[in-house]
């Protein structure tokens, strides 16, 4: 398993660096947006990657119910944790490019305002996590992530059926995109997930050794306690 | 004990606790009166204007106040133990928990019916649309509201600052719910739309979460 790991790496700055010459040396230039569009490399594959942590969070959640197994815990909040990094990158691109594009920063568009609310349901998971006094913490955060994955299709619906009273000024997705553009897409998002999988195995090493130091510790200090009686 | 006997045994206690202190109600009403003024103030409609407006302000108003309501559902149950002694006690979590959210719709629903024509007066409402469907509007937002708030008040007493906690996981999950109450509410105030998608996004709503709640509250309840 350890040895995996600098292989990973090496991987990853790999496709990473491969996938930046390609998306702004390679892929060719988009006729009516230009250079802005370029963007839009980084901006698809972060929420690609994004959603399907938030996949990943759901089902370790369920299996952290089922079984109450400790690595499913520790799985669901890595993918939490490394998924709002990516939500957010998402976040921030999307209105990066849309200015140039559409003339405004933000619409109350579906797909935006989908990653929004998401992004939104997984920070107030991150806070339960992060304020709970009770050891039961795990319990509570499976809990409120199902709660989340449920409350995704109502959000969908409702705005779905929000926006087409409102129509907004998309231009969508109309048209194919050009082969050598799926091509940089790819290479693009497979980088991404390799830097997902890399963080996200970091820090979960990272908890687990934190969980083991913090249990010696209490281990620690009740033997002090029975040698000073 | 049957289902049915805790259920009717825990909400006469909440409901006659709150009828002798009267803390939850008062302290809704007066913060829902404020928000009504503050916001008459701040924007200062015209009757066309308000009626687009309006199921906004009602529905935010009101969420506001229910999470005073909803904060101290499971508060009083901690100073001397009780939940403890539910938990150790053979009886189901269940109808705990249906017992506390009927408890908060009811709040709710008077603090809305005391309400209600304060905010017609202030904002000069006259529905254009079929009003009767407001009643179920209000029944099924309300609930959705409670059900789902109940549940986090119960995962948030066992946070630091626990008051605070609610809100921050309570409004995120409800933002459809909330996109439900207030576009129904518009579309009847104005008249121009049906409000039906958003009458069976709200049941649909309300079934879901109901059903989830029910299913979790016992983990909930147990974990400590």
């Amino acid at each position: 398993m350890k040895r995996g790991f600098p292989i990973l790496a090496i991987v990853t700055a790999v496709l990473l660096s491969f996938g930046l010459y390609e998306a702004l040396i390679a892929a060719p230039t988009e006729r009516t947006m230009g250079d802005v569009q370029r963007i839009f490399y980084y901006h698809v594959p972060s929420a690609w990657t994004a959603f399907l942590l938030f996949l990943i969070n759901f089902v370790a959640s369920v299996t952290y119910l089922i079984r109450r197994n400790a690595k499913a815990d520790i799985l669901a909040m890595v993918t939490a944790e490394v998924g709002v990094v990516f939500c957010t990158v998402v976040l921030v691109t999307g209105p990066i490019w849309a200015r140039p594009v559409w003339g405004i920063w933000w619409t109350w568009d579906l797909r935006l305002t989908l990653t929004l609310v998401l992004w939104l349901i997984y920070v107030s998971y991150l806070m339960l996590r992060r304020f709970s006094t009770s050891s039961q913490t795990p319990v509570l955060a499976a809990v409120l992530a199902i709660f989340g994955a449920l409350d995704v299709p109502l959000v969908y619906f409702s705005i779905w059926f929000f926006r087409t009273q409102h129509p907004s000024p998309v231009i969508g997705d109309g048209g194919s995109l050009d082969p050598r553009m799926a091509h940089v897409l790819l290479i693009n998002w497979a980088a991404f997930l390799c830097l997902a999988w890399l963080v996200c195995w970091t820090r979960y090493r990272l908890e687990v050794v934190q969980r083991e130091v913090e249990e010696a510790q209490s281990l620690e200090s009740l033997l002090e306690g029975e040698g000073s009686r | 004990m049957s289902f049915l006997a805790i259920l009717r045994a825990t909400l006469a206690k909440d409901l006659l606790l709150e009828w002798r202190s009267k803390d939850a109600i008062n302290a809704m009403l007066f913060f829902s009166l404020l928000v009504v003024v503050i916001f008459s103030f701040a924007f200062d409609p015209t009757a066309e204007e308000s009626r687009r407006i309006a199921g906004g302000l009602i529905w935010v108003a009101f969420l506001f106040a229910a999470v005073v309501a909803l904060n101290q559902t499971w508060a009083r149950e901690l100073r001397n133990q009780v939940l403890d002694a539910y938990r150790v006690s053979p009886a189901p979590a269940n109808p705990l928990f249906l017992a506390k959210a009927v408890g908060n719709f009811i709040f709710v629903s008077v603090l809305e019916a005391l309400m209600t024509p304060l905010f017609v007066m202030f904002y000069k409402l006259r529905p254009l649309g079929p009003a009767w469907e407001l009643i179920p509007i209000a029944i099924l937002g309300t609930w959705a509201l409670v059900v789902n708030g109940t549940f986090f008040a119960a995962l948030s007493i066992r946070t630091k600052s626990r008051e605070i906690m609610l809100p921050l996981l309570l409004f995120p999950i409800s933002i459809p719910a909330l996109l439900g109450m207030v576009n129904a509410t518009s579309a009847i105030l104005t008249g121009e739309e049906s409000a039906k998608f958003w009458i069976a996004l709200l049941l649909a709503y309300d079934v879901v979460f109901t059903l989830a709640c029910l299913l979790l509250f016992e983990t909930i309840l147990e974990a400590e």
